[in-house]
């Protein structure tokens, strides 16, 4: 068996320390290393998006990157969103509001694409919206209710943010 | 004021819960101490097996077994078939794994089982399959034909089934018909390609001594009883959960794919849980497809254009094995005549083995096909007769006077296949209307004059729901008050956890968060058969219903005599029993639930304790929903690109339990049959090598292709169920094929293209365009 490497990584704030081969792959190291099991993996090829976590910020495909590369890293993983079910991310509250999951599948990989994407274009149109999420797959929703969703969680941030930020007209 | 859930856009109870990663897939279950397994699967289509060497992966580290046919002992043996068919004379099933002959890429040879997945996917590598390849059988027709090399020696032949179906006299009625059109028209293959995978965990538990199992399928209940029965355990000894399953669509139905065997006979084995989650190449591989057939067909009109007559000729590709039965051409032969008045009617079919991977239902199992090969028929009917394809269409529809409706046939549950009821008319005028059917030749032009080619495209068609054989739910009131319903149709996204609590909320005046449904796992309720066939809300509904009213009824016999009130007085409402005009006197329904089941005393003669009912419903046949699509598309004759401007949907299916789920089953059914039309399909080489097993070869559309859709509902309610539900699961898909194949020929009128063929794909757009002899106009 090959030599195991120390990897550290936080996690939505939570410092680990495992020790791991180095062709673990990131996303089975956060699902089954660390038990966060809410980060899916789809195809293990990076196309469907179902793994997709937050790396210093930046969406990633966990799919494609070995844990040993994460050393050091910040992580958010679909756990990090809500601290419980009745407090809510507005993205996740978004989905509930506008039906925006199915089989629940994919959805962690589309919250934490859309967080990314809100924190870049707090106020986008519908043309950059479908642009988005265009590199997640979901087979249930036909999308249509997904991107209802992110304009309605684009909203409600908007009106979260503090005074000067962002201050797009309502119902554009 | 008693809250009407049923009908209301009612939020879903499960999304709080997988919004936040707290899903229960089968890939989340970590049990300590648990292996890993992965399967050698076959690298040729057809080939005889020589030799399996598994003595070099044994060796490997972390390795605990690998396993070949020679293993199985009696589990060797072909796997138990599913729905036989009178005319089905060979119903060849499946291997746990391949004894003596592979019959297509990707079919079990070898389980390896390790420390790890990783460890167990080296191990697979070393094993070491000797193969002498035979001739595969990959081309559909060739394959029907006598002398061609045979899947299964012993049949004699690649046919598995021949089977005819008539109304009326259509020999004559073609005979002496005025006009008749025939077209060969083709479906390729295609596949679900639900987001999760596959996947089995299995643990023995020594001490209850029972075979606990995850399973990411549709069908636990009959998963059950048949590993039961295949492992020599007592029924109560076997519990299969379907917590979370990240999509079905269909194929995981299939009982028994060889994993859901091989993963259980390892834990057993072995004493340690096992675990299987299958990669994306294998579910190209390893899990069903279908779509693939190829319809000769003709239609026998009058001069006004009202059909005569029909008749299909097709080949089914059932792949290597037939394990599901006929059900897919069954259903594609059945659902043909759609809304339409059709007095002759021929159906016939052949259900052909190839060296492919196995079909068995995908979301539409058949509809799709026949409505395909209708609404070309009337495309066909309407150009040649000079007559407008929407009233061609309005010209042939039964009318709502004309129900029950029976179309002759003999449905796939093998009832006679009658319509219950329906409204065809005023779905699709009002369908027209939505998608601006009559200023659209003026839209046409001003946008040709721009240089572009928009098309429009109508497609009707009625759809096979609800169907037997039954169903069952238990209403069980908590003392807390709060409800627990359990059922047998697990979930695979389609909102049961928030639908069916809908029902019994209503029954019982309580709030829908409180209801808590418990479904696809076996130890909570072990009776029923599966979701399929867009039957949950219908079958399983009506049972909940039933229950629920049960313990409703049951509630206010026991509340009655706690408030020395009449029974008629009462009425349930917010989680309380109350007396009507007097809300004082009240009492909790956790409170009735005690009473209901007291320590001392003694309940009435007769009585059951507890506030709790069960109760089974099954319908004497299926219930018939229906639908119109329409959409406007724009279509690039240099590049073949497809861009869809607007599409609308109306359909009808009985009582709405919550409109908010039954639009989201749309859009999901639209978007998949936007990629069943235009950007999925399975390629194989003439070697049977599947080339798309990838999501870059296989493309499912993205946000950016899939168009938002307009949805209307016109509700018929269905006279054979309680509540007048029909099924809605696959009706967004069904009539998509054909609805691309005549908006794509509008587009391109200025060549003359005929499409008979789906996929389309850009490729396929630019060689019809040109293949078409007509010039461009300037």
């Amino acid at each position: 068996m090959a030599a195991t490497r120390t990897v550290r990584v936080r996690v939505n704030g939570t410092l680990h320390e495992r020790e791991v081969e180095p062709r673990l792959l990131l996303s089975d190291f956060i699902r089954h290393e660390l038990g966060l099991t809410g980060t899916h993996v789809g195809c293990e090829h990076g196309v469907c998006g179902a793994c997709t976590i937050l790396w210093n910020g930046e969406p990633v495909r966990s799919c494609l990157a070995l844990a040993v590369q994460a050393d050091g890293a910040e992580l958010e993983t679909v756990e990090g969103l809500a601290p419980d079910e009745e407090r809510l991310h507005p993205v996740q509250a978004a989905f509930v509001e506008h039906h925006g999951l199915q089989c629940g599948f994919c959805t962690p990989g589309f919250l934490m694409t859309v967080v990314a994407f809100l924190r870049e274009n707090p106020d986008p149109d519908e043309a950059e919206i479908r642009r988005a999420i265009s590199g997640n797959l979901c087979r249930c929703t036909g999308y249509v209710n997904i991107v209802k969703a992110v304009k309605h969680a684009a909203r409600s941030l908007r009106a979260r943010a503090p005074a000067g930020a962002s201050a797009a007209p309502a119902g554009r | 004021m008693v809250t009407r859930y049923l009908g209301a856009p009612v939020r879903r109870n499960e999304d709080p819960r997988l919004l936040t990663g707290r899903g229960n897939f089968v890939d989340d279950i970590q049990i300590p101490g648990m292996l890993h397994g992965a399967f050698v699967r076959s690298t040729h289509a057809h080939a005889r097996l020589k030799r399996v060497d598994v003595s070099r992966a044994l060796a490997a580290p972390g390795v605990h077994a690998v396993y070949t046919h020679g293993d199985l002992g009696p589990l060797g043996d072909p796997l138990p078939p599913l729905i036989p068919h009178p005319t089905l004379k060979h119903h060849k099933t499946q291997y746990a794994l391949a004894p003596d002959k592979v019959r297509y890429v990707g079919e079990p040879v070898a389980f390896v089982v390790a420390d790890s997945r990783y460890l167990a996917e080296d191990a697979a590598d070393l094993v070491e399959v000797e193969y002498e390849p035979l001739p595969p059988v990959v081309d559909l027709e060739a394959a029907a034909e006598p002398g061609a090399p045979l899947v299964h020696e012993d049949a004699g032949t690649n046919v598995a089934a021949h089977y005819t179906q008539r109304v009326g006299e259509p020999d004559r009625a073609f005979a002496e018909a005025p006009h008749v059109f025939t077209e060969r028209l083709v479906m390729d293959r295609g596949c679900a390609q639900p987001m999760e995978p596959r996947g089995v965990v299995a643990h023995w538990d020594p001490r209850l001594e029972t075979l606990l199992i995850w399973d990411s399928t549709q069908a636990p209940i009959p998963i059950r009883n048949g590993l039961a029965r295949l492992f020599g355990l007592p029924e109560r000894a076997v519990r299969v959960i379907a917590g979370d399953v990240g999509g079905g669509f269909g194929p995981k139905i299939m009982m028994f794919y060889p994993e859901e065997i091989m993963v259980p006979l390892a834990a057993m084995r072995l004493g340690r849980p096992v675990k299987w989650i299958e990669d994306r190449r294998e579910h190209f591989w390893a899990t069903n497809h279908e779509r693939e057939q190829i319809h000769d067909a003709a239609i026998a009109v009058d001069d006004q254009g009202r059909i005569i007559a029909v008749r299909t000729v097709f080949l089914h590709d059932a792949g290597a094995y037939i394990p599901y039965g006929l059900i897919v051409p069954v259903v594609a032969s059945t659902t043909l005549p759609g809304p339409y008045k059709i007095p002759n009617y021929h159906a016939e079919f052949k259900a052909v083995f190839t060296n492919k991977t196995i079909v068995s239902p995908y979301r539409g199992a058949g509809r799709p096909h026949g409505v395909f090969v209708m609404e070309r028929l009337m495309d066909r009917v309407a150009r040649e007769l000079g007559i407008d394809r929407a009233e061609v269409r309005r010209r042939n529809l039964i009318q709502p006077d004309e129900f029950p409706y029976d179309v002759g046939l003999i449905y796939q549950d093998f009832a006679p296949l009658i319509y219950d009821s329906g409204n065809y008319p005023a779905v699709m005028d009002r369908a027209l209307a939505m998608v601006g059917y009559d200023r659209f030749p003026e839209e046409q032009a001003r946008a040709r004059r721009e240089g572009r080619y928009l098309g429009l495209g109508v497609a009707n068609y009625v759809e096979g729901t609800g169907i037997g054989p039954y169903e069952g739910a238990k209403v069980h009131v908590e003392p807390s008050g709060k409800v627990l319903l359990a059922t047998g149709v697990g979930t695979q996204g389609q909102g049961h956890y928030t639908s069916l609590a809908q029902l019994v909320a209503d029954q019982l005046g309580v709030d829908v968060k409180d209801v808590h449904v418990v479904t696809g796992d076996t130890g909570e309720f072990a009776w029923g058969t599966g979701t399929f066939a867009s039957r949950a809300a219908v079958v399983a509904g009506s049972a909940v219903y039933l229950a629920a009213r049960a313990v409703r009824e049951k509630a206010l016999e026991v509340a009655a005599r706690l408030l020395e009130a009449s029974k008629e007085d009462l009425e349930l409402e917010g989680g309380r029993v109350l007396v009507r005009g007097a809300p004082q006197r009240a009492v909790s329904l956790g409170e009735v639930a005690v009473a209901a089941n007291p320590l001392r005393g003694t309940i009435p003669e007769g009585a059951e304790p507890g506030l709790e009912a069960t109760r089974y419903f099954g319908p004497p046949r299926g219930s018939f929903a229906a639908g119109t699509h329409a959409a406007v598309v724009e279509v690039d004759p240099e590049t073949g690109m497809l861009k869809i401007l607007r599409y609308v949907v109306v359909h009808d299916c009985g009582t709405v339990i919550n409109p908010m789920i039954l639009e989201g089953q749309i859009h999901g059914g639209v978007a998949q049959g936007v990629g069943g039309a235009y950007y999925e399909k399975l390629v194989y080489d003439e070697g049977g090598q599947l080339l798309t097993t990838s999501f870059m070869d296989f493309l499912i559309p993205t946000a950016m292709e899939v168009p938002d859709v307009a949805i209307g509902h016109v509700e018929t309610p269905s006279p054979l169920n309680p509540l007048g539900i029909k099924g809605a699961g696959e009706a967004g898909v069904i009539p998509v094929p054909a609805l691309v194949a005549q908006a794509v020929e509008d587009a391109l009128a200025p060549w003359g293209v005929r499409v008979r063929e789906m996929p389309l794909s850009p490729v396929k757009v630019r060689e019809l365009v040109e293949g078409s002899r007509r010039e461009a106009p300037a």
